[in-house]
């Protein structure tokens, strides 16, 4: 993980730390800085102004308030699983988190099926929002699940077609091996930006995504948790600590997801090679382990920006509008998108 | 799904939230800020002839019980007793006129129809646009004429009569 020689157990809780920091605060951050503060403008408001400058501390004033509610249960719900659901989601999250390079030598984990590896545990919070669901006994929770089950399972295909185009232009499924072919590519002979693949892979990039909002179930496909129909959906039964973690799980999800987008598409936390001179991995400066974190979380914060501006924006699409989107538009697109960089990767 | 015609509109609905928020963002000074108030700390000027709560111009009132009759929910208590006034001419009988003892509006109660405001034939009761009266403990809401009269000061004068309206009522 870092070049000096530490010992095992130090690694580990290196690890253990950065994995808990890489997680919470980029929820921390688009909790407060989109959720409370954005959406507020948004809609003429201020947001919170009460709990510190600019309600900075309304997040932990909200977190000591659900700390201290009870942890209801429905009579009928299965107790065991009912209370493991909002686990599965956030381990998800913690998963999710483990193959995103920060920088040439800052990451968790870096081995050559990061995007399939990427790509399976991100269905790991299906399955906890499935049986949250089913668990609940109770109608409402039971239709919010089944509907986050097809949705999930509706728009990962999208996810997996648009991250394909990326694979085959990288030729790589190392999330670090991605990163170093943007930063060291060119694009015609100049190689003054590098080769981001939000510009030849603009398509996959938009699927990419759409998908990511659709698996978030952020607003216009917020059909799981539709509060005028289903209460909260799968969240119905939930509360205080257990509602809390499906809140951050959702929320850190987002950054996440975003992070994975920034480095799928846009260069990740490399700046263009060509910059500093560097010709591969090995000549990146040290100092990259610093800043790149950094640039990681500037494009977090632009991609998860844009993820909340659409959902501030947009209303609710139907259930049956919401499947049509994703098999009879999306994945014909992603196809055809798959076939053409196939085709231009064999000729160029 | 996504036809043509809509997606100019789909652009125009991330313009609209966008450009509120820019507004938002910008100071109060340069023509921005939102369009809440920052209550407690800053407060909101209500329109001249908002209805806050009802005063009562204590002279004027006659002890007719009207506006107690005609209140919906009965939230207006009001006792009185007759006194001798001196005669208008000299000379004359002394006049029995009314005088309130008590005049009590339970604002846990009230549900601001006006109705009272209305009905009231001598000008009594009056609109204020007063609005700060929250008390701790809902049985403080019951406001007596005292309270009421102090209210009197913040009613606004009442707007001109229209040209050629007829001026009825009292003086």
């Amino acid at each position: 993980m870092i070049g000096a020689d530490i010992p095992y157990w130090a690694e580990s809780l290196l690890r253990v730390l950065g994995g808990t920091v890489a997680v919470l605060l980029p929820a921390g951050t688009i909790v407060y800085l989109f959720l409370f503060k954005m959406m507020s403008f948004m809609q003429s408001r201020l947001g919170p102004m009460e709990a510190g400058p600019y309600g900075s501390m309304q997040l932990f004033a909200e977190v000591g308030k659900w700390l201290q509610k009870e942890d209801i249960q429905p009579q009928k719900a299965d107790k065991r699983i009912f209370k493991m659901a909002p686990l599965i989601v956030l381990v998800s999250t913690f998963l999710l988190v483990a193959v995103v390079p920060f920088g040439p030598d800052a990451y968790f984990t870096n081995f050559d099926a990061g995007v399939f590896y990427m790509l399976a545990v991100s269905s790991i919070s299906t399955l906890g929002i499935l049986i949250a669901g089913w668990s609940s006994a109770n109608k409402y929770s039971l239709l919010g699940g089944l509907r986050a089950a097809g949705q999930l399972i509706a728009y990962e295909l999208p996810m997996v077609l648009a991250v394909l185009g990326v694979v085959i232009q990288a030729g790589t499924m190392n999330m670090q091996g991605i990163v170093v072919a943007q930063n060291s590519g060119e694009m015609f002979g100049w190689d003054g930006l590098g080769n981001p693949y939000i510009l030849t892979q603009f398509i996959g990039f938009v699927i990419f995504m759409i998908a990511v909002q659709a698996e978030l179930t952020q607003t216009p496909f917020d059909m799981p948790i539709a509060e005028s129909e289903l209460v909260s959906g799968y969240m119905t039964e939930y509360s205080g600590f257990r509602f809390l973690i499906f809140f951050i799980a959702e929320f850190a999800t987002a950054g996440v997801f975003a992070l994975i987008a920034s480095v799928l598409f846009l260069g990740g936390w490399g700046v263009p090679f060509s910059w500093f001179g560097w010709h591969s991995i090995d000549d990146v400066d040290n100092w990259m382990n610093v800043g790149g974190p950094l640039i990681m979380l500037t494009k977090m914060l632009v991609l998860t920006f844009l993820i909340m501006w659409i959902r501030f924006s947009y209303p609710r699409f139907r259930e049956d509008q919401l499947q049509r989107f994703a098999w009879k538009l999306l994945i014909p697109l992603a196809l055809v998108n798959i076939m053409v960089t196939a085709i231009l990767k064999v000729v160029f | 799904m996504a036809g043509k015609a809509q997606v100019p509109g789909l652009m125009k609905g991330l313009g609209v939230t966008f450009k509120t928020l820019t507004k938002t963002m910008t100071p109060k000074r340069m023509g921005g800020g939102a369009n809440t108030v920052q209550y407690p700390h800053e407060k909101e000027a209500p329109t001249t002839r908002a209805r806050g709560v009802i005063a009562l111009r204590e002279d004027n009132c006659t002890v007719c019980m009207l506006c107690a009759r005609s209140c919906p929910d009965w939230c207006i208590y009001i006792e009185g007793h007759k006194e001798l006034a001196p005669p208008r001419r000299a000379g004359g009988a002394p006049r029995k006129v009314n005088k309130v003892d008590r005049f009590d509006i339970d604002y846990a109660l009230c549900m601001y129809c006006g109705i009272c405001v209305e009905v009231c034939p001598f000008d009594a009761l009056f609109w204020s646009p007063e609005y700060e009266y929250s008390e701790p403990r809902i049985a403080d809401l019951l406001h007596d004429k005292d309270k009421l009269g102090e209210w009197m000061e913040t009613v606004p004068e009442a707007p001109e009569l229209e040209v050629g309206a007829d001026k009825k009522g009292k003086k």
